[in-house]
This record gives C-alpha cells, structure tokens and sequence, in this order.
C-alpha cells in the first residue's frame, strides 16, 4: 500500500458534536491519536464512546466539527472510504458475516474490495488466523460454531489482514472470561504493534485499560474532562477518572440506572 | 432537561380542537416521507443491480435461498388452487352448461393472474421476511458497520444480489407454478369430475397463449423485485434488538403484500389497454 509519509497525527478530532434527536451525545469532542499509539476512551455507560469512534469512521454523520485522517479531512465520501482502506475496526460483538465462513470472514476486504483470488485470500486468511492462535481447522468453520472468545480472535484477525495504519477496538474483552479477555488483550498489543499500527479502544474493563493503553482519554458528558498517560491513572487528580477507576457509585459522574 | 420537552411538545400541539387535523397531517406528511424513503432506497439499489461490481456468487446463492428453497412452498399453493379453481369452474359453470371450459378458464385464470399473484403473496411472507429478518439482524449487530469499514456497501453486497436474485427467480417460479396449476385443476377434473385427462391437456394447451404466459411472468419480475426490495428495507431501517427484527420482517410482508396487490392491477391494466 503506497501511502504518503505520516508524520503528525494519524488521527484528529476537532470539536465534534453530534446529537441524536434531543440527546445531545457529544458537545465538543477533541483528541489527537498519534501514529503508533495506543489511545484508549473510557467512560460511563451512554457517554458516546461508540459514537465517537463511528463517527471517526464516518458510520455516523457529524453535526459539527471535522475528522483528519493522516493530516486530511475526511468529510465527503472518498475521503471516508480512503479513510476505512487504511484502518480496521473490531466490534464489540465481533460482528462477524454469519453466512460465510471464518476465513471468508477474516478476507473479505481481500475477496470484496482488492478482488483477490478465493485461493490467495484463503492463505492469507489461514496466516492471519495463526496469528491469533487460531488453527487452520477453523477456517472452514461458521462463526456461530466458535466461542466468544475464538469469535473475537477472528473479529481481530479480520481487522489486522489489510494491515492498517490505525485499528478501533470496540470493548474487544466484553463478555469474555477474564483469563480470554486478557489473551484477547495480549493479542491486540502484539498485533497492533507488530503492524507498527495506532489503537483506539474503548474499554469498561480496567485491566484492558492497564494492558492495552499507552494513553487514556476520559469521556464525561459529551467531552473529554481528563487525558494522560496510562501510568497517571492512580494519580490524576481528576475526581471523573478517580470513581470510574475505583469503581464508586458516588462521586461526580451519576451512574446510568 | 428533563421537563423541557413534555412542555414544547404540548406547545406543538396548540389547541385541543385543532388536534386532530395535526394528527392527520402528521400521517400524510409521514407516508409522503416513507415513499420518499423508499423511492430513494429502491433507486439506489436498482442502480446497483445494473452497474459494476455484481457479485455473481452472492447472485447464485440469493437464487438458492430466494428460488429453489421456495420450490416446495409454490409448488403446494399452486396445485391447490389449480384443483380449487376446477372446481369452482365446474360448479359455476354447470349452471350454463359450460363445464367443458373447465381447463381453458383454470389455464387462463394461473398463467395470468393466480400463478403470479398467489406465488408473490406466498414469497411476500417466506422470502421479504426472511430478507427483513437477515438484514436486520446483521444491522443490530452492527455487521451492516462492519461491511462499511471493510468498504463494501451494502446496497452492492446485500441488496442488490437479492433483489436480482428475486426478479431472475420468481418468473421461473411461476412458470413451473403454471404447470403444478394446471396439473391441479388436471388431477380434479380426471380423478373426482369424469373428464378426459387427454382432452383435458390439449384444450389447456390450445387455449393458453404466449401473451398469457408473457404476462404473468413479467408480473412476477415485478413482484419478485417489490418482494426483495421491501425485505430490503426494511431490514435496513430496522433498529432496537430481537423487537425491531421482528416489526422489520412483519412491515416487510405487509408492506410486500400491499404493493404486489396494488402492482398487479396498475399492471393487468397496462396489459389489458397494450393487448399483452
């Protein structure tokens, strides 16, 4: 993939708003991703973090601001699909094609958008399995016949095959065991950082947090209240970051029930 | 928050009296907007059935699910109604003595009005609500997401193979609708109404005609299109979990069923006035 050098930011949000009818979801929203950086968004339940990184991809319509992509805006159509060419997103279900299998999963960008061959793309599909611990024997297999944890390898083995300049990590641990949510964890910060890649993950689960970030960013009410390195977490200084580390129900941010 | 919009709302809706004529008004401007909707979906989906890229093996395996897998379910329809239908005829028409017209009028009434009709509202239900259902599901999982960042849009990879897959197949699927049909009235009339089987078959033959048959299948093209495009969209405009499938695949049939009804009159009409 012949791209132009990368020297500032992979990634720029400026002042993004967006509503949903009368829910303002996000009023103002900054954050710069450096290349080979790992960025992760965390933040109470119903604080746009998913809104933030779809709206990063252009799944959803700003109402105000701009996304810069490698230093270019992406605001119109080939600009967002330049955008999607060069990055890779994993959903927090997985997301997986149920009606294909797990390598036609893993390849479709080869098989649908760069039209390689169904024989080519099953190999690199095969390789990029074995790079998430998956064997072979899985490729022929249907999502619905994997585990939750095996879907997510595959979910991620699908996001890292196009070799992207950036993946977005969608609460790639929930509803995972924690001995599986921190495999899939030493996963994603081997291939992330095998691709030479930067990350930006949203997260509710700390120790995915601690594993996976070099940076944490704090959503709160539409903004961003609090960001720093993933060593300042325990010390802050921001009472926003200080409860949703600790897990307290009491504190400034009202808990979502 | 919390209380500004119960009240702005209440301000909209100005005076008691006047309510009603708002709430019809709503309604109107509502369905002009849903067929605004759908005329802009359907547009850019019949675009991408005829401009590349079609992927000719989601094609194949949409005509698998929309065409073979409804072989059985057709096929039953028909040889029932072709056997409803002799005998209706024979009944009717016993009144006037013409009982022998028996298979000219059920070739007649399957090849250009039954065999379309019935096998279109048949697929309204099995294959728009299948349609409806899968989509659907794929959009609340947010696969629909996925395919976008994986740069295929869905109108090329899902809709328009099955939409394609909808009008290539339901023609085909009244054709052989047409014979189960006829082979129904066939049965009826030799088995239980003592009428020559030989006979029987040549007068069909010899009454249908190229027109007849031309116009039912081009009713099921068109409704095999209305069939998947209304799965379509609905699919994709559905929302909030396992409930929001499940109203997607029930506006899908309706809607399906509504327009292949409405369809096949302003179609009967053109073919009536052209002499189809």
């Amino acid at each position: 993939m012949s791209v132009n050098p990368i020297s500032g930011p992979i990634l720029e949000l400026k002042n993004v708003h967006k509503a949903f009818g009368a829910q303002q979801v996000l009023r103002g929203v900054d954050l710069t991703v450096a290349r080979g950086q790992s960025l992760v968004i965390i933040g109470g339940s119903g604080t746009g973090k998913s809104v933030t990184i779809k709206s990063a991809l252009g799944l959803i319509p700003l109402d105000k601001g701009e996304i810069r992509f490698a230093g270019e805006a992406a605001n119109d159509g080939k600009s967002i699909a330049a955008l999607r060419r060069r990055t890779g997103m994993l959903f927090q279900g997985g997301a997986l094609f149920d009606s294909l299998t797990v390598w036609e999963n893993v390849a479709f960008a080869l098989l649908y958008r760069d039209r390689v061959s169904r024989g080519n793309a099953k190999n690199l599909a095969i390789e990029n399995l074995a790079k998430v611990r998956l064997p072979a024997s899985a490729a022929d297999l249907r999502p619905a016949e994997l585990s939750g944890g095996m879907q997510k390898r595959v979910a991620l083995a699908r996001a890292i095959i196009a070799k992207p300049d950036l993946i977005f990590f969608d609460e790639p641990t929930t509803g995972l065991d924690p001995i599986t949510a921190d495999a899939v964890n030493e996963l994603i910060v081997e291939q992330v950082k095998a691709l030479g890649a930067a990350a930006v993950s949203i997260t509710h689960d700390m120790a995915s947090v601690r594993k996976i970030a070099d940076e944490v960013a704090m959503l709160h009410d539409g903004k961003i209240v609090w960001r720093g390195p993933v060593s300042a977490l325990d010390n802050s200084g921001s009472p926003y970051v200080d409860q949703f580390v600790n897990g307290r129900a009491d504190g400034p941010i009202q808990p979502a029930i | 928050m919390t209380a500004t919009p119960d009240v702005i709302s209440a301000r909209q809706r100005g005076p008691i009296l006047l309510r009603p004529f708002a709430m019809i008004g709503q309604t109107v401007i509502g369905a002009f907007r849903e067929v605004g909707r759908i005329a802009v979906f359907s547009g850019g989906v019949l675009a991408a059935c005829v401009t590349p890229v079609i992927y000719l093996r989601e094609v194949l395996r949409q005509c698998m699910k929309v065409g073979f897998y409804s072989l059985p379910v057709v096929g039953l329809t028909a040889v029932f109604i072709g056997a409803a239908l002799a005998l209706n005829i024979y009944t009717g028409g016993s009144r006037f003595n013409a009982e022998q017209f028996v298979p000219n009028i059920v070739v007649l009434g399957i090849t250009r009005e039954l065999g379309p009709v019935l096998a279109g509202l048949m697929l309204a239900g099995r294959v728009s609500a299948g349609i409806a259902a899968e989509i659907g599901a794929m959009r609340v999982t947010e696969q629909i997401d996925a395919l976008l960042t994986l740069s295929a849009k869905p109108e090329r990879y899902l809709y328009a193979p099955r939409v394609i897959a909808g009008i290539l197949t339901l023609p085909i699927l009244v054709l052989i609708a047409d014979i189960i049909g006829v082979l129904g009235g066939y049965l009826v009339a030799v088995g239980a109404l003592d009428f020559n089987g030989s006979l029987y078959l040549k007068n069909s033959w010899a009454f249908v005609t190229g027109n007849d048959i031309w116009s039912g299948v081009i009713k099921a093209a068109v409704f095999g299109g209305i069939i998947s495009l209304m799965g379509c969209y609905q699919g994709d405009r559905s929302k909030g979990g396992a409930g929001g499938v499940g109203r997607a695949a029930t506006l899908a049939v309706v809607g399906a069923a509504v327009l292949i009804l409405a369809s096949n009159y302003i179609l009967t009409s053109i073919f009536v006035r052209i002499g189809l």
